[in-house]
């Protein structure tokens, strides 16, 4: 625990740097500017892009919307990206704050940015500063109305502040909108469906320009590293994955909950933390998750190599315990039909694959016919796997896959004619798609 | 010098050609939508390797010259 306040770079003398956890949502809450800068300090966005890069870099930082890259790595592409000469003249970078939270369960992003909307603001600023970029686009999902008009006002709060404009753009409600190439395609005036890559947009981006495509937790992060430097960052967390990340915990019975933690707590005891008994099989990542089995639930930190063992990752931090009186495959089922529906309709495997995919997971539970969906699933699984242009398809497939080992006792159950969990209330989320993809 | 089919699985919109000029190296799926072999294109199958490549109507497939 670190309690020596230390200049930032830019010479500021910042306030303490908030000992333990949580960081970046603090208590009592400073969601306003002028509480939010009693409480965390002036940031000074720098145009010292070597200083970001080495205090990101050291720091460790790891994107947290869900893919995990490291983010000291995605700022130098954009970075050399932008310092290329090109043919269409001066390349000014784009930095884009993703919020757009596509994944049902997960709320953690829509949270930090109605309790800590200027950290995420800082770390946009900060980001764009840094690669000289003129353009900053906060991008949240248009279905949550009432925090636009909070961010409007965070935005009128530091107009003065902001070294370049920060605006916000309202995003189609749709699961692959976050997707970097989709929300690029969109904010260029597409449809949010992924396009070909390369070119990444890193390299041809927002207006062909490069552009920085950062999750918002990944930004408010940032903004913490540039305040108070990497040694203190990783100060909290295992060496291997440092920092705090957040989580959302649901087992849809409850409003979900929000926490921030540090890498190598157990998953059981974040699940008590929740109010959870952590005697149930659990699904870590969302939907392009894996799940767990009650016993590996019970044995498992939460680090990156930890849950590899298991064949799961963290993905964008939803954990959901399935409570043991709902019926698993009917769960498993609705969300891999839903899958299906989520689809961008653009590449074959994906567009035909998941809807069949999902027929067989309905099926599985079948006396007649479940052996026989088995044996198709099998097939299905890695014929479609690796063949989209994005890696829904690959997620879908962890998320089935990992529930088919998890719950293959219960599903042979269903063959029998048994279940018994008489639970009949829906714990994973699926939206209704409303269909607009602009 | 070697060669590789390279596809694009967006513009792919399944006509299906590819595997009909170069059944060595492509194969078609359950919904008709080509399946690559992995790794270079021998040398003596370079020809129709490159004839499904350009006969593709959605300008998905590209030939990609490797260092080997």
């Amino acid at each position: 625990m670190s309690t020596v306040s230390t200049p930032t770079r830019s010479g500021s003398r910042s306030a303490t740097p908030p000992a333990g956890l949580p960081r970046l949502i603090p208590t009592p809450l400073a969601t306003d500017l002028a509480s939010h800068l009693t409480h965390f300090g002036p940031v000074r966005p720098s145009r010292d892009l070597h200083g970001l890069l080495s205090q990101v870099g050291d720091a460790g930082l790891r994107g947290r919307g869900g893919a995990g890259f490291p983010t000291a790595t995605k700022l130098a592409a954009v970075a050399r990206s932008a310092g290329r000469r090109s043919l269409l003249g001066r390349r000014t970078p784009v930095v884009v704050a993703n919020g757009t939270e596509g994944e049902p369960a997960s709320v953690k992003d829509v949270t930090l940015l109605s309790y800590a909307p200027h950290l995420v603001l800082d770390g946009m600023a900060v980001a764009a500063a840094a690669l000289g970029a003129d353009e900053a686009v906060l991008c949240v999902d248009r279905r949550h109305n009432g925090l636009f008009s909070s961010l409007a006002c965070a935005l009128a709060e530091r107009a003065d502040l902001d070294p370049i404009p920060i605006r916000l753009a309202a995003a189609p409600s749709r699961y692959i909108t976050g997707e970097e190439s989709a929300l690029v395609h969109w904010l260029n005036g597409g449809d949010a469906r992924p396009t070909s890559v390369p070119p990444r947009p890193f390299e041809r981006g927002v207006a062909d320009r490069p552009t920085l495509v950062d999750n918002v937790e990944t930004l408010a992060q940032m903004a913490l590293i540039a305040r108070f430097g990497a040694a203190w960052w990783r100060s909290v967390g295992s060496p291997e994955d440092p920092g705090s990340f957040l989580v959302t915990i649901t087992d849809g019975r409850r409003v979900p909950a929000v926490f921030e933690v540090a890498s190598g707590r157990r998953l059981s005891t974040l699940l008590q933390h929740a109010g959870i008994a952590p005697t149930t099989p659990v699904l870590v990542g969302g939907y392009f998750g894996s799940w767990l089995s009650p016993e590996q639930a019970a044995a498992v930190s939460l680090t990156r190599t930890d849950l590899a063992r298991f064949g799961a990752s963290l993905g964008c931090g939803v954990i959901a315990a399935l409570p043991d009186t709902v019926c698993p495959l009917r769960e498993v089922a609705r969300v891999a039909r839903w899958l299906g529906t989520q689809t961008a309709g653009q590449c074959g495997p994906c567009v035909h694959g998941l809807p069949a995919i999902a027929s067989t997971v309905e099926a599985l539970g079948r006396a007649d016919v479940g052996h026989r969906a088995d044996a198709e699933l099998r097939r299905l699984m890695p014929l479609v796997s690796g063949r989209g242009g994005c890696k829904m398809p690959d997620g879908a497939i962890r998320f089935v896959a990992s529930a088919v080992e998890v719950f293959r006792d219960h599903i042979e159950d269903h063959r029998h004619g048994v279940c018994g969990r008489l639970d009949v209330r829906p714990v994973l989320p699926v939206p209704s798609a409303d269909g607009a993809w602009r | 010098m070697s060669i590789r089919i390279v596809l694009d699985p967006i513009a792919c919109d399944g006509h299906g050609v590819c595997a009909e000029l170069f059944p060595e190296g492509i194969t078609l799926d359950d919904w008709g939508y080509p399946i690559l072999r992995e790794g270079d294109v021998p040398a003596h199958l370079e020809r129709h390797a490159r004839r499904a490549a350009s006969a593709c109507p959605s300008l998905a497939l590209k030939i990609r010259r490797t260092g080997a």
